[in-house]
């Protein structure tokens, strides 16, 4: 018995749901979330409308900042932790993002391969 | 005795990784309630990447009509994005007043929420008003489409949260802060916030790299 861990019971949450804090400290955890999202945000714009940075990399530099505040929205506002008792809600999580990144990433994927494949459609259009 | 022991054992360990859970029985409704939604939101969360990769596909069949770069106006973008953000927050305090059961504060959070919701349905709507006007309607061209369908999808989502926030203030309004009021009331602030996050997607991708020239 003595080298097992012994977890008590009761000890799911729900997702959106927080562990035990006081009033003031969710409120903080809001404020901060708020902070960040706006620093984020702010960046994204900056960066799509100046000519300071190499401009092939704005695309990556907006889809990393997007990825960022996504995840920081979940954190702060979905409250979505890699706690023991946030197993499920971080599983689910996964399979979604699984299913999203095969469809826009196999969508993207195929089409600009066929779009690399096809003659331009004036041609199709002189053979009929 | 050693043979109970282990026995005991194996029913609270039986993949032996020396962790004995004592297990608590079936979850409470409110984990139930709220992790069916999470689910729910995750699969609509897909069925956006489906309108995502539409978008991604055909932004660049403009079929010699504009280019996003031609009809986005940046300064609306930022300011409906800062709408959205801000009511996320709002709704969170919301969220906050309701668990501490404190009607001033969660009637002001909510109304706050459902007027920062309402300017940012009038900007979308004003913009789409004014891209038909032009000629530009969802009809123009594959790019139009795509365009107006995600975008369209993500405002017809916020229009049935505003719909459901008021909802909500007239069940605690009606009903106070009841168990199955306090569940719905913690499903809308999901519901919210995940709106919040797809317009993240949105506007980065729509407006910031779709605007791009």
């Amino acid at each position: 018995m003595s080298d097992q861990t012994h977890i008590p019971a009761g000890h799911d949450l729900a997702p959106g749901e927080e562990e035990q804090h006081s009033v003031g400290e969710r409120i903080l955890g809001y404020v901060v979330g708020l902070v960040l999202a706006l620093l984020l945000t702010a960046t994204s714009f900056f960066i799509a409308g100046t000519d300071l940075v190499w401009q092939p990399s704005i695309p990556v530099a907006l889809i990393v900042l997007a990825i960022a505040q996504m995840g920081v929205h979940l954190v702060f506002f979905l409250h979505i932790t890699t706690g023991p008792d946030n197993t499920n809600n971080v599983l689910a999580l996964a399979f979604g993002l699984l299913v999203v990144f095969l469809v826009v990433g196999g969508t993207v994927w195929i089409m600009s391969h066929l779009n690399g494949n096809m003659p331009p459609m004036d041609q199709i259009m002189m053979r009929q | 005795m050693s043979i109970t022991v282990t026995v005991g054992h194996a029913h609270a360990d039986p993949h032996h990784i020396g962790v004995v859970i004592e297990h608590p029985g079936p979850a409470s409704k409110r984990i139930v309630t709220a992790y069916g939604f999470w689910v729910f939101l995750l699969s609509d969360i897909v069925m956006f990447s489906c309108f995502f990769a539409a978008y991604a596909v055909l932004s660049g069949q403009t079929a010699d009509g504009p280019k996003g770069s031609e009809i986005f106006e940046q300064r609306n973008v930022a300011i409906e994005t800062v709408c959205l953000l801000l009511s996320s927050f709002t709704c969170g305090m919301a969220s906050i007043a309701a668990d501490v059961r404190n009607r001033f504060w969660f009637y002001l959070g909510m109304a706050v929420t459902c007027v920062l919701g309402l300017i940012f349905l009038t900007i979308e709507f004003r913009e789409f008003a004014d891209l038909v006007a032009r000629g530009y309607g969802p009809s123009r061209s594959a790019f139009l489409t795509s365009f107006f369908s995600l975008v369209g999808c993500h405002g017809l989502h916020v229009s049935a949260g505003v719909l459901w926030l008021l909802t909500m203030m007239a069940q605690v309004f009606a009903k106070g802060f009841r168990a199955d009021v306090l569940r719905r009331m913690m499903c809308f602030a999901l519901f919210w916030h995940a709106l919040d996050i797809i317009w993240v997607g949105v506007f980065s991708v729509v407006y910031l790299l779709g605007g791009a020239p």
